[in-house]
C-alpha cells in the first residue's frame, strides 16, 4: 500500500442511524423498507434531503428476489432525492459492509460531506427453495451450487472439518444459538424474540449435518441506514457523533475448493489486521462486537479470525457466559444474524447501527453494554470471499 | 424455462464429465477447476490440461436435508469436499454410501452420474460424483487367477 | 494360437448396486411369489439409483472396457454405438454424451441404436464392418438399459438395469477372435412400446416360440452352417436372458449341455438387463474362460431379430481380464430395497 497504509484523509463520523424491524414483513416491499430506514436516519440527523450528496446502498439480489435491479436509484427516487448520485454495492452477504467502506471513502477523501450508507434486502416474496437457490449465488455457482451444495452445506463442511481438527462439541454450537436468541429477546427489532434452550437447539431438525435449524440464520426482510459526515462538522448534527476509526476489507477464494485451511476465513484475518493497524487499537480495547453469525460455527470462527482468541479455542469463550451482555466480551448484543435476522444486503449496516447505539448508550431492555467506548462490526460475504471489519469509537 | 443457461452448462461440460484440470509446468501445482493462469507463477508459469485419475480422500462432508428445488428429488444426499490424489480439492456428492458411513479420510473414486434434470423437458446435466473406493475385485484376481 | 485376427479387444460391465427381491414385488400386488420364481427362474433384479440412467451405466461400462483395451489410443477409436430401449432422451444421442465422457470426441462416428434387447450386438457388427473395412482401428459398442415395466405386470419381476461395452479391433490385443457372425430378422410384434406411452406392451406367450425361439434357433443354426460347426465345437454358449428358462431351453434345442450355458447365466440374480443381457452373459464367460475355448453368443431383440457370433479366446485374455472388475464383483456388491424405495428410484411416484 502507498505510504505504508497512511493515506491522506479526513476523519469521518456517523451522525445518525436508522433501521427497520427485521423479519417476514409481508406488507413492506423493497422501497418501503429502504424508505423507513432512510427517513429514520435523516430525521435523527436533522438534515434535509438537499444536504445528502451521495447514497451508497448494499443489496445482494434485488433482481432475483423481487425482479428489481438499479436498487440505489430506486431508493434515491423513493426518498425524494432524485438527483443525488446513488450506487448499489454487491458483495453477497457483505454488501452492507462493502457499501459502508465506499461511503467512508467518499467522505474521507473529501469528495463528499454528507453521505448515506445503507442496505436493504427483501427476501420473503419468494419461497424457501427459491431463496436458497438465489443465496447459493454467494458461493461458486459452477463448482459448488451446481453439484447440490447449499449455503448451510458449505458452512457444514467447515463445521465438520473444524470438529475433526479441534474436537468442537455440538453443544458449544447450541450455546451460541442460545446466547443470540437471548439477546434477540431483548431487541424489539429482532426477527426472533423467543428464548431457546440448548436442548431446543440440539434436537432441532438437521439442515446440513452437523448444522441444525437453530444453527442457521433465517431469511429476513429489512433495511438499515447510517449517515456519515466529516468529524469536523459532525457536532452540527449530533451531540454523540461516533468516530469511524477504521474500515478494512479483504478477499479470499470464492469457493472452498481453493482454501488450504477450511477453518480460517483469511479475508477476516486480513481485514481485521488492517483495521486494528489503521485504528491504532488492540483487541483488548474492544468493548462490544457484532460478528457475522450466518451459522453458529461462523461466530466461533469469527472470534478466532478477528484475533480475540487462538484458532481452535473459541469454544472456551462460551463456557462461562463472557460473550453475553454483562460479560467480558459481549458478542452480537442485538441477536446477531441468527436471532436479529439476516436481510442480506442490510446486515452489514445493521451491525454498525447496533454498535453505534451501544457506544451512545442507547441500547434498551437490558441490552446495553456498560461504558462501551469502542466497538467492532464484522461482515462476511459467502463463505468468506469478502470480509469487512469496521472499528468505531465514542471518542 | 427449459432452454435456460444451455451455453453456460455446456462450457463446463468436459471438465465435469472427465475431471479435467490444469497443471502448471513451472511449479507442478494442479488445479481444479482449470485455470488459465497459475496463481503462484502468474506470467512465468505455463498451464496445460490434466485429466485427474478420480481417486481421492474425503476432506470434509455433510448430509444435506434441505436443498434448492433442482435437488429436492434426491434428498437427503451427501455433499463432500474431496481431496484428489493429485492435490486439488473438489466439491461433489458422495454416493453409494450410507450417511453414517462417511468418514473424513475415506478413500473415494469418481463415477459418472446425473447431477440434475431441468424441469419441463429441459436438459439432463451429467458429471462426476464420488463413491467409496473398492479394489477388492483386483485382489480377487490374484487369489483366483 | 497367436492373436493375429480381429475381434474383441476389451470388454467392461456395470450393474447398479440396488436389488429388489421378487417376494417384495409380489407382496404388493398380491401375487404368488413362488410361482413367479419357479416360472421365471429369477430371484431378484438390479435397480438403478435415482441419479443413474442408461447414459451413466454406458459410461461406466465403457470406461471399464477401455481399461482392458489399453492399447487403443483415444484418436484410434473411430466409432461408438449405444444400443438401448431406455435412452434418456427421445431425441439427443446417448452416444455423443458417452463419447464425450470417455474422451473420444471429436473425430468419431456415433449413433444410438434401438432394436429392443439386441441393438448393441448390431452395433458390434457395425464396428466389425468399419474395422475390417480398414476405416478405423477400433470401434466400441455398448448395450445398456434401465428397463421400465408397468407396475403389477409380469415384466416387473425381470425388467432390470445394467450394461456392457465391447471394443472391437485387431492386432496384438485381441482377446476373443470373432470367426463369423450371422443375423436373422423378421417383423414379429411380440413386444413393443408406442411413442408417448410410458410402459411397453407384450403379447404374452406369443413372445416364446414365434419370437425368441424362432430367431435364436434359426440364427444360431445358420451360423453353424456358415462355419461348418455344431454345438459340440463350442465350450460355452450364451443367449439373451429374458428369464432363466428360455436360454436353458434354447440351449437344449441347439444341442448344448447345460454346463456350457450356466457360466453365462446371470438373469436369476440380476434380472433382464435388456440391451445389456447377452453382453453381460458373454462378459461373465470372458471373465473365466481359457485360451483356445470357443463361445457362441446369440442375442435376441423383440420386433424381432437375433445376432449370432462365434469367437475363440486368445492367450491375451488372462492378462487383460484383471484390468477392470468382473461381472461377479457387480453381482456380489448389492443392497436390498423394498417396493416403496423401488417405486421412488424408478420414478413411479411422480404425480
Amino acid at each position: 500500500m502507498p505510504n505504508n497504509g497512511q493515506f491522506k484523509r479526513r476523519e469521518v463520523a456517523i451522525i445518525s442511524v436508522g433501521m427497520t424491524e427485521f423479519g417476514e414483513l409481508w406488507d413492506k416491499g423493497l422501497k418501503d423498507l429502504a424508505w423507513e430506514a432512510g427517513v429514520k436516519a435523516v430525521e435523527a440527523a436533522g438534515i434535509g434531503g438537499k444536504d445528502i450528496e451521495y447514497i451508497v446502498f448494499g443489496n445482494m439480489s434485488g433482481g432475483l428476489f423481487v425482479g428489481q435491479e438499479h436498487v440505489a436509484a430506486l431508493v434515491a427516487d423513493f426518498l425524494g432525492l432524485n438527483s443525488t448520485p446513488a450506487t448499489r454495492v454487491e458483495a453477497a452477504c457483505a454488501s452492507g459492509g462493502a457499501a459502508f467502506l465506499q461511503a467512508y471513502m467518499a467522505v474521507a477523501s473529501g469528495m463528499y460531506d454528507i453521505v448515506v450508507a445503507g442496505g436493504v434486502e427483501k427476501m420473503t416474496d419468494v419461497g424457501a427453495g427459491q431463496a436458497a437457490s438465489i443465496l447459493s449465488g454467494a458461493m461458486d455457482h459452477q463448482w459448488e451450487a451446481y453439484f447440490g451444495a447449499t449455503f448451510p452445506a458449505v458452512y457444514a463442511l467447515m463445521a465438520r472439518r473444524y470438529m475433526h481438527e479441534y474436537g468442537l462439541k455440538a453443544d458449544t454450537l447450541a450455546k451460541v444459538a442460545v446466547k443470540n436468541h437471548y439477546h434477540g429477546s431483548l431487541n424489539p427489532l429482532a426477527h426472533f424474540r423467543n428464548r431457546i434452550t440448548e436442548e431446543d437447539a440440539l434436537t432441532s431438525p438437521i439442515v446440513a449435518d452437523p448444522l441444525r435449524r437453530y444453527d442457521c440464520c433465517p431469511v429476513s426482510d429489512g433495511a438499515a441506514c447510517a449517515i456519515l459526515a466529516p468529524l469536523e462538522v459532525a457536532r452540527k448534527y449530533t451531540d454523540t457523533p461516533i468516530i469511524i476509526r477504521a474500515v478494512a476489507q479483504a478477499s479470499d477464494t470464492l469457493s472452498l475448493l481453493g482454501r488450504e485451511d477450511l477453518c480460517t476465513l483469511r479475508a477476516t484475518v486480513k481485514a481485521a489486521g488492517r483495521a486494528f493497524e489503521e485504528a491504532k487499537l488492540s483487541r483488548k480495547d474492544i468493548d462490544i462486537l457484532e460478528v457475522h453469525d450466518c451459522f453458529t460455527i461462523a461466530e466461533l470462527l469469527a472470534l478466532e479470525d478477528l484475533g480475540f482468541c487462538k484458532k481452535g479455542e473459541a469454544e472456551k469463550l462460551y463456557s462461562d457466559g463472557q460473550t453475553y451482555v454483562g460479560g467480558e466480551l459481549p458478542v452480537n448484543t442485538d441477536g446477531g444474524l441468527k436471532a436479529g435476522g439476516h436481510a442480506v444486503g442490510a446486515t452489514g449496516i445493521k451491525q454498525i447501527v447496533e454498535v453505534t447505539k451501544q457506544l451512545r448508550g442507547e441500547a434498551k431492555n437490558g441490552r446495553q453494554v456498560d461504558g462501551a467506548e469502542v466497538g467492532l462490526a464484522h461482515n462476511v460475504g459467502g463463505t468468506g470471499a469478502t470480509a469487512v471489519v469496521t472499528i468505531l469509537s465514542r471518542r | 424455462m427449459s432452454d435456460s443457461g444451455i451455453p453456460q452448462h455446456w462450457r463446463t461440460m468436459r471438465e465435469r464429465y472427465r475431471l479435467l484440470g490444469a497443471h502448471c509446468e513451472k511449479c507442478s501445482t494442479n488445479y481444479f477447476p482449470p485455470r488459465k493462469v497459475c496463481p503462484k507463477c502468474r506470467r512465468r508459469g505455463k498451464t496445460t490440461q490434466i485429466e485427474f485419475s478420480g481417486k481421492g480422500k474425503v476432506f470434509s462432508y455433510t448430509v444435506v436435508n434441505a436443498s434448492s428445488k433442482a435437488f429436492e428429488h434426491y434428498l437427503p444426499y451427501i455433499v463432500g469436499l474431496v481431496e484428489l490424489d493429485e492435490g486439488p480439492r473438489v466439491l461433489s456428492q458422495i454416493v453409494d454410501c450410507k450417511s453414517d458411513d462417511v468418514r473424513i479420510g475415506m478413500e473415494v473414486e469418481a463415477c459418472f452420474r446425473k447431477i440434475f434434470e431441468q424441469e419441463d423437458g429441459g436438459i439432463i446435466s451429467y458429471g462426476f460424483k464420488f463413491r467409496p473406493s473398492d479394489d477388492s475385485w483386483a485382489k480377487d484376481y490374484d487369489s483366483n487367477p | 494360437m497367436g492373436a493375429i485376427g480381429f475381434g474383441i479387444v476389451g470388454y467392461g460391465v456395470y450393474i447398479p448396486r440396488w436389488r429388489i427381491k421378487i417376494e417384495d414385488i409380489a407382496r404388493v400386488w398380491g401375487h404368488d411369489a413362488d410361482s413367479y420364481r419357479k416360472g421365471l427362474g429369477v430371484e431378484e433384479k438390479a435397480v438403478p439409483s435415482m441419479d443413474e440412467d442408461t447414459t451413466t451405466i454406458a459410461v461406466e461400462a465403457a470406461r471399464n472396457a477401455l481399461k482392458r483395451a489399453r492399447e487403443a489410443k483415444p484418436g484410434e477409436v473411430g466409432a461408438i454405438y449405444v444400443g438401448s430401449e431406455s435412452h434418456p432422451y427421445a431425441v439427443k444421442p446417448t452416444a455423443a454424451t458417452v463419447a464425450e465422457a470417455i474422451g473420444l470426441t471429436p473425430n468419431i462416428t456415433a449413433a444410438d441404436l434401438e432394436f429392443a434387447c439386441k441393438a448393441a450386438t448390431a452395433g458390434m457388427q457395425a464396428c466389425m464392418g468399419l474395422v475390417k473395412g480398414g476405416y478405423m482401428k477400433y470401434g466400441i459398442s455398448i448395450g445398456a438399459d434401465t428397463a421400465q415395466s408397468a407396475p403389477g405386470d409380469a415384466l416387473e419381476y425381470t425388467a432390470a438395469a445394467g450394461g456392457a461395452a465391447y471394443v472391437i479391433g485387431g492386432g496384438d490385443g485381441v482377446i476373443a477372435e470373432i470367426e463369423g457372425t450371422h443375423s436373422y430378422t423378421q417383423d414379429v410384434p411380440d413386444f413393443w412400446r408406442r411413442d408417448g406411452t410410458r410402459f411397453p406392451s407384450h403379447a404374452g406367450r406369443f413372445t416364446g416360440e414365434p419370437a425368441y425361439f424362432e430367431h435364436v434357433i434359426n440364427c444360431s443354426r445358420a451360423l453353424f452352417d456358415k462355419l461348418g460347426t455344431t454345438a459340440k465345437d463350442y465350450d460355452y454358449a450364451v443367449f439373451h436372458q429374458p428369464n432363466a428358462k428360455f436360454p436353458l431351453k434354447v440351449a437344449k434345442l441347439l444341442g448344448f449341455e447345460e454346463e456350457k450355458v450356466l457360466p453365462g447365466m446371470i438373469v436369476s440374480k440380476v434380472g433382464n438387463t435388456y440391451s445389456g443381457s447377452s453382453l453381460l452373459g458373454l462378459a461373465a464367460i470372458l471373465d473365466m474362460a481359457k485360451e483356445g475355448e470357443r463361445i457362441l453368443m446369440t442375442s435376441y431383440g423383440s420386433g424381432a431379430g437375433s445376432d449370432s457370433f462365434s469367437m475363440t479366446l486368445t492367450d491375451r485374455v488372462e492378462g487383460k481380464r484383471r484390468l477392470s472388475p468382473p461381472v461377479r464383483y457387480y453381482m456380489e456388491r448389492r443392497e436390498y430395497i423394498d417396493y416403496a424405495m423401488y417405486a421412488r428410484y424408478e420414478g413411479l411416484l411422480k404425480a
